[in-house]
C-alpha cells in the first residue's frame, strides 16, 4: 500500500502540472498548442478506417438504408383542395356549390397513415441517426457485430474515453467553474467601472475557454464581423446547454434565465457580481410584461452586453429549427441571428431532457470523442414596416435554418411535452367544409 | 447504453412478417425502429395515447378513426405484427410483382382489401353496413362545427340514396365498392416507400 501511494502522488503532481501548462494556460489566453488538432486528426483517420471496414463487411444494401437525410417514405405536398378534387375527378361537377363523396375519406386516411410511418415533429426530439457508426455504443442502434478488429478498436476507445479523457475533462471543468466563481467575485469588489467591465469580460472568456477544452470542443466561427454588439439581442437555435459555452467562447453575453438553487445558483450569483445578467425568479417568469420590460431596459442601456436568447424555448436535435416564440422579437433592438450546427460524427450534443438528467447528459458529453461545431454569425436584422412580431420571428428563423442547413419547421418545440392545439384540427375541418358545401356554408 | 432496437426483432419474425405483408427486409427493420420510437412505455406494444402523440395525426379530423383501425375489436394494445398488418394495406400494388412468395389468398394490399379498410372507417360498429347514423358521425368528424345538422343530414341522405341499390337505407360493402369503382384506389391508398 505504501508503495502505491509513493508512486501515486508524484504521478498525480506531474499529471496536474502537465494539465495546467499544456491545456489550461494556453486556453486562458486563447492560444492553441496544436494538441487538440493532432487528436482530431488521429480520430478522423480512425473513424474513416472503421467506416471502411464496416462498409466492406456488411452488405451494400444495409448501408443504403441508413442514409440519415433520406426519409422512409415520399410525401406529396399538395393541398387538401387539390387532392380531394382529384379524388372526385370522375363525378359530374356542380360549379358553385360543393359536394361530398364517400371517397373523400381516402385523403385523410392516407395523410394519417403517412404521419404514422414518418412525421416531421417527433423525430426532432430524439438524437439524429448516424450514417455510419462512430465507435460509440450509444449510437449503436442498427449496427451489429462486424469484425474482431473493430471490436478491439471499440474497446480501446472505451478505455481512452472513460479512463483518460473523462478524468481530464472533469478536472478541467471543475477548474473552469471554480475560476469563474472566484474570478467574478474578485472582480465584483472593484469600484472602477471601465476596468471592471474589461476584467469581467476577461474572466468570463477564460473560464468558458477552459470549459470548452473540458469538452474537447472544436469550434469554427464564421463571419466574425457580424458578431453581436452591445445593446443588441443574440438569437440562436438551441440544441443543448452547451450552446452557451460555445457562443461565450468568442464573445461576452448577458445571460437570461431562471434563478436556480445549488451549484448553478452559486455560479449565477457570482456572475451577477461582475457584470449584469438577467435572472428571473420562477414567479416572475409568468408575468410577460415584467419580463419584456426588464429585457427592454437592458437592451436600451448601450453599455450593457448583448442578451443571449434561445427563442425555441427547448432543446431540438439539431436537424431542424422549430417555432421561434415571439416574445424575444417584441423587445425592440437589433437582432443578431446565429446559427449553430454540430457535427454528430464525434459526439451527439443534443440533450434529450425527458431521457437524461443534466448530470448524466454532461457525463455523456465528456465521454464522447469531441464536440465539433460550426457557428455562423449572420448579419443583423430589424423588424420591417408592417411586419408583426410573429412574421419577424419566422423571417429570422428561416435565415438561421438556411445558413445552418437545417429544416425550417413551423411546429412548436413545446410539442415535446404538450399536446398540439385543437385549432389546427379546426383549420382543416373548416377547409374541408368549404369543399363540401361550396360557398354558402352556414357559419 | 443505447437500445439496440433492431436486435429485438428476430430473423424468424422478420421472415414471417415478410410473408404475411410483403414488405421487404429493410422496410420491416426501419418500420420496427419507428414502432420502437413511438412505444414510449417500452413494453412492445402501442396504445392509443402513443399514436395521439404524433401531432400531425392528432390534428387529422379522422385521426381517431385511423388509430382505431389498428386495434382489433375490444383491445387496447397493438403489437408489431398487428401494426405491420394494418400498414400492409397501404403498400403499393406494383410491389406485388417483385414478391412472389406471398401466402396464398389475397395480399393485404389488394384493391378489395384497401377498399375494405376505407369501408371500416365509416362502419363504426363493424356490422358490415354503413347506416345513416354512422355516416353522419363520420361526416361530423370531418367538417367540425362548420355545417348545420340539417345540411349534414341532407348530405348523408343524398349519399345513401345514390349508393343504395337494394333499398335497405344502408350502404353495404358491395354498394360501397360500386360507388368507388372509378376512383384510383390503388394509388390514393398507397404510401411510396423510398427503399
Amino acid at each position: 500500500m505504501e508503495g502505491f501511494w509513493a508512486v501515486f502522488f508524484p504521478v498525480l503532481r506531474v499529471w496536474f502540472t502537465c494539465l495546467v501548462v499544456l491545456i489550461m494556460l494556453p486556453a486562458m489566453f486563447g492560444i492553441s498548442l496544436g494538441i487538440t488538432e493532432t487528436y482530431m486528426k488521429i480520430l478522423i483517420k480512425t473513424l474513416e478506417w472503421a467506416t471502411h471496414r464496416i462498409q466492406r463487411a456488411s452488405r451494400a444494401e444495409e448501408i443504403l438504408k441508413h442514409s440519415a437525410s433520406n426519409g422512409l417514405i415520399q410525401r406529396d405536398n399538395s393541398s387538401l383542395e387539390q387532392e380531394i378534387e382529384e379524388l372526385r375527378r370522375d363525378r359530374p361537377k356542380s360549379a358553385d356549390h360543393g359536394d361530398f363523396t364517400l371517397s373523400d375519406v381516402l385523403y385523410f386516411t392516407r395523410r394519417g397513415i403517412e404521419s404514422i410511418v414518418e412525421d416531421d415533429v417527433t423525430q426532432r426530439f430524439t438524437s439524429e441517426e448516424l450514417v455510419s457508426w462512430n465507435l460509440l455504443t450509444r449510437t449503436n442502434n442498427n449496427f451489429q457485430y462486424i469484425s474482431l478488429r473493430l471490436t478491439v478498436l471499440w474497446g480501446v476507445g472505451v478505455v481512452v474515453r472513460y479512463c483518460i479523457l473523462l478524468p481530464l475533462r472533469i478536472t478541467l471543468t471543475a477548474i473552469g467553474l471554480s475560476w469563474l466563481v472566484i474570478g467574478t467575485t474578485m472582480v465584483g469588489f472593484l469600484p472602477n467601472f471601465r476596468v471592471k467591465g474589461w476584467l469581467s469580460e476577461l474572466v468570463h472568456l477564460m473560464c468558458y475557454r477552459i470549459c470548452a477544452r473540458g469538452l474537447s470542443a472544436t469550434i469554427h466561427y464564421h463571419n466574425k464581423q457580424n458578431r453581436p454588439k452591445r445593446g443588441g439581442i443574440c438569437v440562436a437555435n438551441h440544441t443543448s446547454p452547451i450552446d452557451v459555452v460555445i457562443l461565450a467562447n468568442d464573445g461576452c453575453y448577458a445571460m437570461v434565465g431562471q434563478v436556480h438553487g445549488g451549484l448553478m445558483g452559486v455560479v449565477q450569483r457570482a456572475m451577477e457580481r461582475s457584470c449584469p445578467h438577467i435572472w428571473f425568479e420562477r414567479a416572475e417568469m409568468k408575468d410577460r410584461h415584467l419580463v419584456t420590460q426588464r429585457l427592454r431596459d437592458h437592451v436600451n442601456d448601450k453599455t450593457k452586453l448583448p442578451i443571449l436568447i434561445f427563442p425555441e424555448g427547448t432543446c431540438i436535435n439539431n436537424t431542424s429549427v422549430m417555432m421561434f416564440k415571439k416574445g424575444s422579437f417584441e423587445i425592440g433592438g437589433t437582432i443578431y441571428p446565429v446559427a449553430i450546427k454540430y457535427d454528430p460524427q464525434f459526439g451527439d450534443a443534443f440533450w434529450n431532457s425527458s431521457k437524461y438528467s443534466m448530470v448524466s447528459y454532461l457525463l455523456r458529453m465528456m465521454t464522447s470523442w469531441a464536440i465539433v461545431c460550426n457557428v455562423w454569425y449572420l448579419p443583423p436584422m430589424a423588424q420591417k414596416e408592417g411586419e408583426d412580431a410573429v412574421q419577424f420571428a419566422n423571417r429570422v428563423k428561416s435565415t438561421i435554418a438556411q445558413q445552418g442547413g437545417l429544416v425550417d419547421l413551423a411546429w412548436d418545440g413545446g410539442l415535446k411535452r404538450a399536446k398540439v392545439k385543437d385549432s389546427f384540427k379546426e383549420q382543416q375541418q373548416k377547409k374541408y367544409s368549404h369543399m363540401v358545401v361550396g360557398d354558402d356554408s352556414s357559419d | 447504453m443505447g437500445s439496440r432496437a433492431s436486435s429485438l426483432l428476430r430473423e424468424e419474425d422478420i421472415e414471417e412478417i415478410k410473408k404475411e405483408t410483403g414488405f421487404s427486409h429493410s422496410q420491416i427493420t426501419r418500420l420496427y425502429s419507428r414502432f420502437h420510437s413511438l412505444d414510449k412505455g417500452e413494453n412492445g406494444a402501442l396504445s392509443r395515447e402513443d399514436f395521439q402523440r404524433i401531432p400531425e395525426l392528432a390534428i387529422n379530423p379522422l385521426g381517431d378513426r385511423i388509430i382505431n383501425a389498428f386495434f382489433p375489436e375490444g383491445e387496447d394494445q397493438v403489437n408489431f405484427r398487428g401494426f405491420m398488418r394494418t400498414l400492409a394495406h397501404f403498400r403499393p400494388v406494383e410491389d406485388n410483382e417483385k414478391n412472389k412468395d406471398l401466402t396464398s389468398g389475397e395480399p393485404l394490399n389488394s384493391r378489395t382489401n384497401k377498399l375494405h379498410f376505407a369501408f371500416q372507417l365509416y362502419d363504426l360498429d363493424r356490422d358490415d353496413k354503413i347506416s345513416r347514423d354512422e355516416l353522419l358521425q363520420v361526416l361530423r368528424m370531418m367538417v367540425g362545427v362548420n355545417i348545420s345538422d340539417e345540411q349534414l343530414g341532407s348530405i348523408a341522405d343524398r349519399t345513401i340514396q345514390e349508393a343504395d341499390t337494394n333499398g335497405d337505407m344502408c350502404i353495404s360493402f358491395s354498394e360501397f365498392t360500386k360507388v368507388l369503382e372509378k376512383v384510383d384506389v390503388e394509388q390514393k391508398m398507397s404510401i411510396r416507400f423510398l427503399h
